[in-house]
């Protein structure tokens, strides 16, 4: 049998198929879910994208930013931008977040990238400040306090009129409908976008660079090319995740909008409980993180001081995160993204 | 306010931010470690300074002279039980531990002491000023300017002339062959540590004796505290009391043309160094 | 017996470099441990020194396991370390360098600052100067006498000769002797057979990880140490 190289296994073939099936029901459920559980799968959904783009850019790409509520913020107020200062309808405004988020990207990795190792995370957190504090500067997009979206530019989104007559919902019920199927949709597009990219060339490239940029560089990859691609792309995504967040909330300050705890301690959590440099450990992490959430949510800080005291515990002594546990006592992988030589069996002896 | 007045200000609010600078760049220096901590660690001290005055009803300066040797015990444990484990050739696990502890730490301090914003006292210090004739100054920022000088002469002397600093500086260049020497590197960086703790609860002094704080301005002082880290250029501590001086005086600058914008000015000055010396005003030969 | 390894297997991860070996070092002796590229005997320092760490009993010292311990408590029972390629601190003067040796662990003996200098005259004029501004040989010199700072019961020498003029690698073996007659047993690991064998006592060539010849270096023929150092038939 002729050798070849494959990231195909059983597991992965059945994932497919579950994830057809999960993206079938997830479509569906508006049909017959309560209002709350689609906005708590929506707030699932849009930290799952954040978790995944994170774990892009640290796990794989080992760029390990702080500041990606710069991007968040940005694709938000690009949003509002759009609606309130030109008219746009807020669903077609999404772009608008996603290509700001871009633009935001260019100068930041200009500045941060010049920054070595552990002193590019707070570069990155830098620039998110000073894009706080400039965009608390625009006074038509309400300053320092904030403002909302206009009645009218909410009352009339697109296809919320389709929703409120194929579901019979009221109008708040379908804006929340089409914001869910927004975030399924962005958060499927996001993985399926990851997990291509970590299948083809660039997935090599990237661990290369990871694990010795230098080394790479002297086999031909560009680490330098890698990184920026790498970054831009993860930045217009959170610009857009941004902007979708905020078309569903409806108000923006530029502390909500430029949260470091709510963009990036909480996604940094996600990401680390669940295993870091794995695509399973967001989607396991989110999960963790929402199960806590509503058990702790009435605690208050004391929610934020266990939710920091398990990442160390887990970053101590289980550092690849419950993911890492659970496919090592398993061998179970749903995205497999490592090689493997097929068609040869081994022979006797050392290697 | 005259121009002169306002440069004398930010060259003294410098002080401060060197005081925030110098146990960030002491043991980024020694071990190449980030501690994203550090800024809450320093209102973690200002919190435990406030307590030793409001329930011994000791002076600020005693209650800090209380406080240094527990924040070094816990400078100290820190880095033997937890960030010992995680220092590696990877950057992330160490990254992500500090960046736990100071969501950790920040919500802990909430619990422990609400969001109200507290000051520790300081009675007639907190008003006296100096007339230089040409300025006044006032006697607090001065003292914070003193201190930073005081405590950057302190850690240089250490360094260089002394037992201790050899092996800081060793352990620095090399910790395999430093171990061969029989110096346990774990040991100095905990101690490293521990004295960087010594050095942050200076700067909690002066912190909370000049200004309003709560559990939640961690993150800015550590900010404020790495940018002048990376301004000086990495592992000189002269060169982080310059860095620490360029925000002061943009903030300073900043704030008179509009208070608004005091803040954002220290970030543009820090951004703008970066873009014509990427290495810093003062970098190191070899790094 | 003062130092000796029983049946050390060691590597680093998956890779094993060392498959049972046995050396060992009197008091005042000096062994010799030959080999070519990768035969083991850099493996076989870093064993010893606790820069590699193994099962506790595969390192004696003075009839105490050590295999174990971390390198810098090694060290303190007065094992001390010429390191391959120097390794002196850049931050360092040389004066510095010399210091740090004798810093944590200085027993009772012979070596100070001053018996350095005497020894190695040339570092006294180059105290003040940063260790690795000085030429290669010079820098050997500064890192025999870190080492001899602690006044060592056992001295480690990784490849002092590497990368250094003929001449250079004389002035530095001519110190040899005087270390010798201090008492100090000594370990040199060599790829220049020639240098290890007049200052050894007793020799051992390795091979791909395993002691292949063991003699008294005054009567080992040349043949045997070839055939142990290439593996051939002699």
């Amino acid at each position: 049998m002729q050798p070849t190289v494959t990231t195909r296994t059983r597991a992965g073939t059945i994932t497919a198929v579950l994830a057809l099936i999960l993206i079938a029901v997830g479509l569906a459920l508006p049909a017959f879910a309560s209002r709350s559980l689609i906005q708590d799968l929506f707030f699932i959904l849009t930290m799952l994208t954040l978790a995944q783009l994170w774990n892009l850019l640290a796990g794989y790409g080992g760029l390990v930013s702080v500041g990606q509520q710069a991007f968040v913020g940005i694709g938000a107020y690009a949003m509002f931008a759009g609606v309130i200062l030109w008219g746009i309808d807020p669903v077609l405004a999404i772009p608008l977040g996603g290509l700001a988020a871009l633009l935001l990207a260019i100068p930041t990795a200009f500045f941060a990238f010049r920054l070595a190792g552990a002193y590019f995370a707070i570069g990155t957190w830098v620039i998110a400040e000073v894009t706080r504090l400039l965009i608390a500067q625009w006074k038509a997009l309400g300053g320092g306090t904030g403002t909302s979206l206009p009645r009218e530019a909410t009352s009339d989104i697109i296809g919320v009129e389709a929703i409120r007559t194929l579901f019979d919902v009221r109008e708040a019920a379908a804006r929340d409908i089409l914001a869910y199927w927004l975030a399924l949709a962005l958060a499927v597009l996001t993985i399926a976008a990851i997990y291509a990219l970590l299948r083809n060339r660039l997935g090599l490239a990237l661990a290369a660079v990871r694990d010795n940029a230098e080394a790479a560089n002297s086999v031909g990859v560009d680490a330098r090319r890698i990184r920026w691609a790498v970054f831009l792309i993860a930045a217009a995504m959170t610009g857009l995740v941004g902007a979708l967040i905020y078309v569903q909330t409806a108000r923006i300050s530029p502390d909500a909008a430029f949260s470091v705890t709510d963009w990036t301690a909480y996604v940094i959590f996600i990401v680390v409980i669940g295993g870091i440099g794995r695509i399973e450990g967001p989607i396991l992490g989110v999960l963790v993180f929402y199960a806590l959430q509503t058990l702790l949510a009435d605690y208050g800080a004391w929610y934020l001081l266990t939710l920091g005291l398990i990442a160390i515990a887990v970053m101590l002594f289980a550092p690849r995160g419950l993911w890492g546990l659970i496919s090592d006592r398993t061998g179970l992988q749903l995205f497999p993204v490592q090689r493997r030589l097929t068609g040869i069996t081994m022979k006797g002896g050392k290697t | 306010m005259n121009w002169l007045d306002i440069l004398v200000q930010g060259v003294l609010l410098g002080g401060l931010y060197a005081l925030f600078a110098a146990g960030l760049s002491l043991v980024f220096g020694i071990m190449r470690l980030v501690n994203l901590a550090h800024g809450d660690l320093i209102i973690f001290a200002a919190f435990a300074i406030l307590l030793a005055v409001s329930t011994l009803g000791l002076n600020p300066f005693l209650a800090a002279l209380l406080a240094a040797p527990l924040m070094f015990a816990l400078g100290w444990a820190l880095q033997r039980f937890v960030l010992n484990r995680v220092l590696g050739k990877d950057i992330l696990p160490p990254l992500l531990v500090t960046f736990g502890l100071s969501v950790a730490l920040q919500n802990g301090l909430l619990e422990a002491f609400s969001a109200d914003t507290r000051r520790i006292p300081a009675g007639p210090l907190e008003s006296a000023s100096l007339d230089l004739g040409i300025v006044t100054v006032g006697w607090m920022p001065l003292l914070t300017f003193l201190s930073a000088v005081l405590v950057i002469l302190a850690l240089n002397r250490i360094f260089y002339a002394t037992a201790l600093g050899r092996a800081f500086r060793a352990t620095s260049d090399d910790p395999v062959t430093a171990s061969l020497m029989g110096i346990d590197p774990k040991g100095i960086f905990a101690i490293a540590t521990g004295l960087a703790m010594v050095v942050v609860t200076v700067a909690a002094l002066y912190l909370g004796m000049r200004a309003n704080f709560d559990p939640s301005i961690g993150p800015a002082r550590l900010i404020y505290a790495f940018e002048a880290v990376i301004i000086g250029g990495l592992g000189s501590l002269w060169g982080t009391l310059a860095g620490g001086i360029i925000i002061g005086v943009a903030q300073s600058l900043g704030a008179a043309i509009n208070p608004e914008w005091q803040i954002l000015a220290g970030h543009i000055a820090f951004l703008v160094v970066l873009l014509i010396r990427p290495r810093g005003l003062f970098p190191r030969a070899v790094d | 017996m003062l130092l000796e390894t029983r049946a050390l297997t060691a590597g680093y991860g998956q890779f094993n470099a060392l498959f049972g070996v046995d050396v060992t070092l009197d008091k005042a002796e000096t062994v010799a441990v030959i080999g070519a590229n990768g035969a083991g005997k850099s493996t076989l320092l870093r064993s010893i020194t606790g820069v590699l760490r193994n099962a506790p009993d595969m390192v004696l010292h003075r009839g105490d396991p050590i295999g174990a311990l971390p390198a810098h408590l090694v060290m303190q029972r007065g094992i001390a370390m010429v390191p391959e390629g120097r390794k002196l601190f850049p931050s360092l003067t040389v004066e510095e360098n010399l210091r740090i040796g004798g810093q944590v662990r200085r027993a009772p003996g012979p070596w100070t600052l001053d018996t350095i200098y005497d020894l190695f005259p040339i570092l006294k004029e180059k105290r003040q100067m940063p260790g690795t501004a000085l030429s290669g040989g010079q820098q050997q010199m500064v890192a025999i006498g870190r080492a001899l700072m602690s006044n060592p019961e056992v001295l480690l020498c990784d490849e002092i000769s590497l990368g250094l003029a003929p001449v250079v690698i004389r002035d530095i073996y001519a110190a040899m002797p005087r270390i010798k007659d201090q008492g100090t047993a000594i370990i040199v690991v060599e790829q220049d057979i020639g240098r290890a064998l007049a200052v050894s006592d007793r020799v051992y060539c390795m091979m791909e990880g395993r002691v292949t010849l063991t003699a008294r270096a005054a009567e080992v023929s040349r043949s045997a140490i070839h055939a142990a150092y290439f593996g051939e038939a002699a």
